[in-house]
């Protein structure tokens, strides 16, 4: 279970301190899905950066199953258990996806093995195992492998921010299968997608709002989707995809 | 295997990938002498008359065949010259494996200087490996001066796989080569500087021929208080394409001079210069990082695949 606890973050915009993140408190609770959403710059992935150890908070703490993991760094999190897929991946000059995924599981995989992540993110394994994981691959296949990582890591946390963004809509389908099938596999762990996506929304098992830096909503699906309904992006999508139907569903 | 210490094997490994007496034409060339030679029936190895160096001759259409020719430097105070003259005859394709290592653990400098010229003939081609190692902690410095000169004839390929990752103190390389019609030639450079060590690499590109064409790319990376400078100049004489790369990273207090340089002599000439150098970008040690390595583990990872 992952708990923050009254966790603030400030940046420093033209010499005065901005307030990203305010007093925010929140449990994660084992054996879910949550989506957290809101308005763009409310706060959302810096506050996953903060759980990943990427950003450090001014204030608050965060406990991991029982463990205050606060002071950890990136690395000893990640060992602890927390996966990140960043919402814009990084490229690498000279290194493979057979070795970033390899990197990844921390053992020594085979192509089969490496082979098996990429199919689960709807990647043609023989056509991208060799390829470097530079400027040559597109945004979304980059965003695929990114999330090839996450999987290959296998972790108990396991934080997605944005996985839809720069991913075309046909293989936008493939990736709610992905997530649906890493929501059969978690039992004692849980995923956190950050997402606007209403297809994401509706797989959740809880959903958190984060607007202005501070929690607005959070809690089941059932609860919180209603609410939202003409107030994300995501709606936009579901008409684009032509499945809108007039109603909440999708 | 050949009469040599385990000191001596380590390096033939370490240059030329040979744990073994190897298949094909070949001389090893161990502390200024040769240890071992065989020619093969299209490729004879014989030595120059003037005895400072060795004559390779590859008869032509030769397919399939390799060459090795490595050099290993085990005593402290050597100091060499060797030159070395290839003749590929047309339409031949083979492998050159070249390289040397050289183990000072002694005080005074240890030296080897490789010229090697090649003249490869009319729709020829040549893939040519040399590697260069250094080991030893004594204070003689490990140094290595190649000098590659290529002549390629009409329609010849000529690929140049030119490595050094440690250990070699000072090194100052020199690569001309002249291509006629049709002629191609890549080069690929990988190079490591750590410590102090200096390294200089050189090239002059001269595309002579209608339709000839010239890649040139280095990638290297400057640890610790190393220095490198790239120098590459591509000479467009005739409708021809030419591209020129360095890519670097520093580390530390690295320093690195790249010095791109283009020369059209003609309007038809295509050619195109990249230099980029940098430190190794943070979100890729934060990706290795959320992945579970230690941040010298990222580096070392982000380093590995950049010059493999």
């Amino acid at each position: 279970m992952l708990e923050l606890k009254n966790i603030s973050f400030n940046v420093n915009e033209d010499g005065k301190d901005k307030e990203i993140i305010r007093d925010i408190s929140l449990k994660i609770e084992d054996d879910r899905l949550v989506v957290i959403t809101g308005p763009n710059g409310g706060g959302k992935s810096t506050l996953a950066k903060i759980i990943a150890g990427i950003e450090k908070p001014d204030r608050g703490s965060i406990i991991l199953n029982g463990e205050d993991i606060t002071e950890l760094s990136i690395t000893e999190r990640a060992n602890k258990g927390i996966g990140f897929a960043f919402q814009q991946p990084v490229r690498f000059k000279g290194i493979q996806v057979f070795d970033l995924i390899k990197l990844a599981t921390g053992t020594d995989i085979t192509m089969t093995d490496a082979c098996n992540y990429l199919s689960a993110v709807g990647l043609c394994a023989r056509d991208y195992i060799d390829r470097e994981v530079n400027s040559s691959l597109s945004g979304g296949e980059l965003k695929r492998i990114e999330i090839a990582t996450v999987l290959a890591k296998g972790s108990n946390l396991s934080i997605f921010d944005e996985p839809e963004a720069g991913i075309d809509l046909w293989s936008f389908q493939n990736l709610i299968e992905v997530f649906q099938g890493i929501r059969r596999r978690i039992r004692t762990g849980s995923v956190i997608i950050i997402s606007h996506q209403e297809r994401i929304l509706d797989i959740a098992d809880e959903i958190v709002v984060i607007k202005n830096g501070k929690v607005g909503a959070h809690g089941p699906k059932d609860e919180i989707l209603p609410t939202l309904n003409g107030t994300t992006d995501a709606m936009k999508e579901c008409r684009m995809s032509g499945s809108y139907k007039g109603d909440e569903t999708c | 295997m050949l009469n040599m210490d385990e000191i001596q094997k380590r390096l033939i490994s370490e240059v030329a990938d040979l744990h073994k007496v190897p298949e094909g034409a070949y001389n090893i060339r161990s502390n200024g002498q040769s240890v071992g030679r065989q020619s093969t029936e299209n490729i004879t190895i014989t030595p120059r008359e003037d005895g400072k160096g060795l004559t390779i001759t590859i008869k032509a259409g030769t397919k399939n065949e390799s060459v090795h020719i490595p050099v290993v430097i085990s005593q402290t105070g050597i100091k060499e010259v060797v030159y070395n003259d290839f003749y590929i005859g047309e339409d031949a394709d083979v492998t050159i494996v070249a390289g040397c290592g050289i183990d000072n653990c002694g005080s005074q400098d240890s030296q080897h200087d490789g010229i090697h010229t090649f003249h490869v003939g009319k729709n020829a081609s040549v893939k040519y490996v040399e590697k260069h190692y250094g080991s030893g902690n004594g204070a003689g410095k490990r140094i290595l001066n190649p000098v590659t000169e290529v002549f390629q004839e009409e329609g010849s390929h000529v690929e140049m796989e030119m490595v050094q990752i440690k250990g070699v103190d000072d090194t100052n390389r020199t690569t001309n080569a002249k291509l006629a019609e049709n002629a191609s030639l890549i080069v690929r450079e990988r190079l490591m500087t750590h410590d102090d060590q200096k390294a200089y690499s050189t090239y002059l590109v001269n595309l002579d021929g209608e339709g000839a064409s010239a890649d040139v790319v280095s990638r290297s990376v400057a640890r610790d208080t190393s220095y490198q400078k790239f120098d590459a100049k591509l000479v467009g004489n005739a409708p021809c394409k030419g591209h020129t790369e360095c890519d670097s990273i520093i580390m530390d207090s690295g320093r690195i001079l790249a010095v791109p340089a283009l020369e059209a002599n003609d309007t038809d000439a295509a050619l195109v210069h990249e230099a980029a150098i940098g430190k190794i970008a943070g979100d890729q040690i934060i990706k290795l990082m959320t992945l579970g390595l230690t941040e010298q583990e990222a580096e070392e990872q982000i380093i590995n695949g950049f010059l493999k």
